[in-house]
């Protein structure tokens, strides 16, 4: 760090380990899990598991599932962890930090369906500053819940976000 | 078809699996994922962010094709039970990315037959962008 130079907040250091309120997901169609893994694949086709009914019914899950990396909270009207002041940083004049995704590592448990709705929670987990390439950057550790409607485990999301 | 974790050894390398980059990849997935960030759309705002190439593509793509690389190898008998990178170098258009790994471990663990390797993707001037790392499940 340079001097004093800071991008954390007050909100960051109150809301610090602190989960956050949940948001839940529309139910998530074929259309949404088909149109995911054409995107992903493109230009090849997407594996069948993904948007063929009846071959998946014959595969160990009897039915489609979705890519691991799917995101059923995309087109949500809540736009989620990132864009929360509390996950965010501020320059000191209160103008805001450019955001980009430092990488993550995710743990999965259930698949996601069809059907299926997804419950999340998020907490702020701690961060750090230093100078480099795009000047004062500070990097925001977060970890982000998934469940089913069945309360199952979907997925576990540690995130690193860069601020600059 | 899937792999099955008696004919994994540990060094064995995951089928290359690449994707060029660029717009119409870039905007396909800013559509699913409603990701329509300017400097994934827009030179001018890619240089604004730091990027003196100009627009550059989503780390969640890059990480998505990850994934997709290990859905390949293993198949839809398999499972992805754990990834995770670091985006330590920017997609930049036309990037050829190339999904690569090796085999570090094999164990059983909570009564599942686990593969962990060691991952990374490379552009098409060698230089490895995003080191990782994967668990799967396989039969």
């Amino acid at each position: 760090m340079s001097g004093d130079l800071t991008y954390v907040t007050d909100v960051m250091r109150a809301s610090q380990g602190k989960w956050s309120e949940t948001r839940t997901s529309p139910p998530i169609t074929e259309t949404d899990v088909r149109r995911w893994a054409i995107a992903t694949f493109y230009p090849e086709k997407p594996p069948r598991i993904y948007w063929d009914p009846e071959y998946a019914a014959t595969t160990r899950w009897g039915g489609i599932v979705a890519p691991p990396d799917f995101n059923p909270f995309a087109w949500s009207f809540d736009r989620g962890p990132s864009a929360r002041l509390s996950m965010r940083g501020q320059r000191a004049d209160g103008s805001a930090v450019t955001g980009m995704n430092g990488g993550q590592t995710d743990t999965y448990g259930v698949p996601m369906r069809p059907g299926d709705t997804i419950t999340e929670r998020s907490r702020l987990i701690g961060w750090w500053e230093q100078e480099g390439r795009l000047g004062h950057t500070l990097f925001v550790r977060s970890e982000i819940e998934w469940r089913n409607q069945d309360d199952e485990h979907v997925r576990t999301r540690l995130s690193i976000g860069v601020r600059f | 078809m899937s792999v099955r974790f008696d004919d994994i050894q540990v060094g064995d390398r995951l089928p290359e699996w690449s994707r060029k980059t660029s717009f119409p990849e870039w905007n396909r997935y800013a559509a699913v994922n409603h990701e329509f960030v300017p400097f994934h759309m827009d030179d001018d705002a890619g240089r604004a962010a730091g990027n003196p190439k100009g627009a550059f593509g989503m780390g969640n793509l890059r990480y998505a094709y990850i994934v997709n690389a290990l859905r390949d190898w293993i198949g839809d008998e398999g499972i992805v039970r754990e990834a995770g990178c670091q985006h330590r170098v920017l997609n930049c258009k036309d990037d050829v990315l190339t999904v690569v790994g090796e085999v570090t471990e094999k164990v059983i663990e909570d009564g599942e037959q686990r593969v962990r390797l060691e991952i990374n993707v490379v552009n098409q001037d060698g230089v490895r962008t995003c080191p990782g790392h994967a668990v799967v499940v396989l039969p």
